[in-house]
């Protein structure tokens, strides 16, 4: 068993089913299924960060739910710290996750959103409030405690969801197309920040893009899907 | 731009308009100036069994839609959610529930319950719970199927467990949702009436019970206008206050055009899901079941009598009690004819000149929907004591009572059409203008034609809200007139298991025949046939 592995994947493969015709009616069952994932094994060493490059479509999103516990793979292990998590539902597996459109909370305040992982856990609320400060000066947003996660702009959203992942202590953290959608400049910008941000922190991460420069700016070691 | 003359604008809206104020303005404001009197409120408010009546009416909705909304939640989830075996006809099943005729429900849960439950506030609230379950599943439903699964993932991520997932993040962003649905059931178990007179005893009654008590039973006319000019404040307080909370609740959350149903895939998920649709299949079947099964039931074993003898309503050989169930049928299908004639014409009418008119459009439209807002009882109520006297003594007219029903089902017709008329693409009218139609001729050729189809479904949700209508008919309806709603509480109110049996056959009748319309309905709307195509 590898212990100084943070993640290792172990040949995942993920298969969904073709959508059976609607005018088929209910009670039909399609056995035709599209594979995704084929046997795909990916290791990340603890505080690496790992780029996963792929074009759109080759199932990178996929591979990061599958390691999340939010879509069950067909085949194939998922071990975190030398830990099999296959059979953990996704909250207690200690796998952050920054989705690509954020999914911030509209309901709750910036501060409540990057407080939720601490309060999840089971953190005093004097300690997650000031922990969850502490995250968004960290990103640059101090004085956004209170703001509705609804008027941020594209940028500011990005960094709440950032902030909110990591303030959580994930044992590995997955970022989906973390900086798809946002303008050139800002986009670069935000990809410097995350790389030292990530780095820093010294968390173990893997992060799927299309984009080589962004992952070259990023990631310790970037590797290709279709190789896997 | 081409408008239309006004004078046609001005032909659509009489009917429609007159209609308004001779059936529903006179009656409602002879209501509120003639018959409350200063007397009437001292006498009325003074008295303990009126604040006893309020109080019921309201601790009964309130019960009613807290037990709505806790049992329709799990469902609603599951259906916005997930895919599988059988959900569009669970999804029909609980929609067929929500239209079934008041009475009809309330003697579906006569038939279900034994007989030391059945006439308590308990199977009041059980029916109130089914009748409703569909408001829930449809309105809280819609937004769940909308919300993307995306955000209880992230939370999951986060450390959130299911139950922390569900209380923090799915049941708050569903609130808005829950609070309309709340509402919407709020008002209908508030002013509860068919489900009351056929499941209520003397210590359950509502206002809307009340009113038809003082104003049929005791002939306490003022007192009865009291209470319905009370609920109407009370109905629109509670619309004000649902509005402005809506209003503060309400949330830019980023929806999605759907995210899509799944089958369950774990076998947590798989018995999640079979449990909740099992159990709202049990619940939403079992009274409808019960009512066919006691049709056929009587002290001495199965028999098809109560089917078979519906024309002869007899105690014994040539002893009849004055109710006949195959005349309640004639009468019922006359008035429907009637109601639906009267409704798809004037609805037609309003929809055309609610689209042409713009703004006094609106107000038109706006106008036409209060009937909707006021209770039928009251409808009943104002009109049986406006129209009393000479030269308007229409008490005894064939016509009054279809036309108190079509009063109800035109806002149905007119929000039918306009929706299909407001999406004609204008430019059509503007091709025909260059083509070198007047105004009147190219809204002929391009809007005209596009109200065939709204009023068809118009028209059968117009005939099922007619056969099923018991509040104004109540009061409305003369001995011999009754219709099959009438003859159904009359049939179950009586001692007796043959007539008993007849009520339970009358009402399977009714239900059946009102599921067949909202199925037509259904059909009709399904969205490849209700938007504007050739």
């Amino acid at each position: 068993m590898n212990d100084h592995l943070g993640l290792d994947v172990q040949n995942v493969s993920v298969s969904f089913a073709v959508a059976p015709n609607q005018a088929a009616g209910d009670g039909e069952t399609s056995t035709s299924r599209n594979l995704v994932l084929d046997t795909v094994s990916l290791s990340v060493e603890s505080g690496e960060v790992v780029a996963l490059l792929g074009p759109s479509g080759s199932g990178k999103s996929t591979l990061l739910r599958v390691i999340a516990g939010i879509v069950a793979p067909d085949n194939g292990r998922v071990l975190v710290h030398g830990v099999d998590v296959g059979n953990r539902p996704t909250h207690l597996r200690g796998v952050g996750m920054v989705f690509q459109d954020n999914q911030l909370f509209p309901h709750m305040s910036v501060l409540d959103n990057v407080a939720f992982g601490p309060k999840m856990a089971g953190v005093g609320r004097s300690e997650r409030t000031e922990r969850a400060a502490t995250w968004l000066r960290r990103v640059g947003l101090s004085g956004f405690e209170k703001r509705r996660v609804t008027d941020l702009s594209g940028g500011e959203a990005k960094r709440v969801a950032l902030a909110r992942t990591l303030a959580a202590e994930p044992a590995v953290v997955l970022l989906d197309e973390p900086l798809t959608g946002l303008d050139r400049e800002l986009h670069d910008r935000l990809a410097v920040e995350l790389g030292t941000l990530l780095h820093d922190a010294k968390v173990t991460a893997l992060l799927v893009t299309h984009d080589h420069d962004e992952a070259a700016m990023i990631a310790n070691r970037t590797a290709r899907l279709a190789d896997l | 731009m081409n408008r239309l003359p006004r004078w046609l604008l001005l032909a659509l809206a009489i009917a429609p308009t007159l209609g308004l104020l001779i059936f529903y303005a006179w009656p409602l404001a002879t209501l509120v100036t003639e018959a409350v009197t200063a007397t009437a409120i001292i006498d009325t408010l003074g008295r303990a069994s009126t604040w006893k009546v309020v109080w019921f009416t309201a601790w009964q909705a309130v019960v009613s839609t807290l037990a709505t909304i806790v049992v329709g939640l799990a469902p609603a989830y599951v259906l916005a959610r997930y895919e599988f075996r059988g959900r569009t006809v669970l999804v029909g099943l609980l929609t067929a529930m929500f239209v079934l005729p008041t009475v009809v429900m309330g003697a579906a849960f006569l038939a279900l319950l034994p007989d030391s439950l059945d006439r308590t506030v308990w199977a009041v609230i059980g029916a109130h719970v089914v009748f409703n379950l569909a408001v829930v599943v449809r309105v809280v439903g819609s937004l769940w199927e909308h919300l993307p699964t995306d955000m209880e993932a992230a939370a999951a991520t986060l450390g959130a467990s299911r139950w922390k997932v569900a209380t923090q993040i799915s049941l708050p962003l569903v609130r808005p949702a829950v609070t309309a649905a709340a509402t919407i059931v709020f008002l209908f178990t508030f002013t509860s009436y068919g489900v009351i007179r056929v499941l209520g005893a003397p210590g359950t009654r509502t206002i809307e019970v009340e009113v038809w008590r003082r104003a049929t039973q005791l002939g306490d006319i003022g007192g009865a206008a009291v209470l319905a000019v009370l609920q109407l404040v009370a109905l629109i307080a509670i619309v004000t206050w649902s509005t402005v909370a809506q209003r503060r609740h309400a949330q830019a959350i980023g929806l999605l055009p759907t995210s899509g149903r799944r089958r369950p895939r774990t076998t947590g998920e798989r018995r999640f899901v079979a449990l909740v649709a099992g159990a709202a299949l049990v619940v939403a079947a079992a009274p409808l079941v019960a009512l066919v099964v006691r049709s056929f039931s009587t002290p001495t074993g199965w028999s098809a009598a109560a089917w078979t003898d519906l024309g002869t309503a007899e105690i014994r050989p040539g002893i009849r009690i004055g109710i006949e169930p195959v005349e309640a049928i004639v009468n019922s299908l006359t008035n429907g004819a009637w109601a639906t004639s009267f409704a798809v014409v004037i609805g037609a009418l309003a929809s055309l000149a609610i689209v042409a008119a713009g703004r006094a459009g609106r107000s038109l439209d706006g106008a036409l929907m209060l009937p909707l807002a006021t209770s039928a009882v009251t409808i009943g109520f104002g009109m049986l004591i406006t129209f009393d006297t000479a030269p308007v003594d229409w008490r005894a007219s064939w016509w009054l009572v279809p036309v108190g029903h079509a009063l109800i089902a035109v806002p149905f017709v007119v929000r039918t059409c306009v929706g299909v008329l407001r999406s004609v693409d204008p430019a059509m009218g503007t091709a025909a203008a260059t083509l070198g139609a007047s105004p009147v001729h190219a809204w002929r050729s391009t809007v005209v034609p596009y109200l065939r189809r709204p009023l068809v479904v118009g028209a059968a949700l117009a005939a099922s809200i007619s056969l099923g209508e018991f509040g104004a008919t109540s009061l409305l309806s003369r001995s011999g007139g009754e219709t099959m709603p009438i003859a159904i509480e009359q049939l179950l109110g009586r001692t007796g298991s043959i007539l008993q049996a007849q009520g339970f056959a009358l009402a399977t009748l009714l239900a059946a025949t009102t599921v067949i319309l909202v199925v037509i309905v259904e059909r009709l709307q399904s969205p490849s046939v209700g938007s504007v195509d050739r």
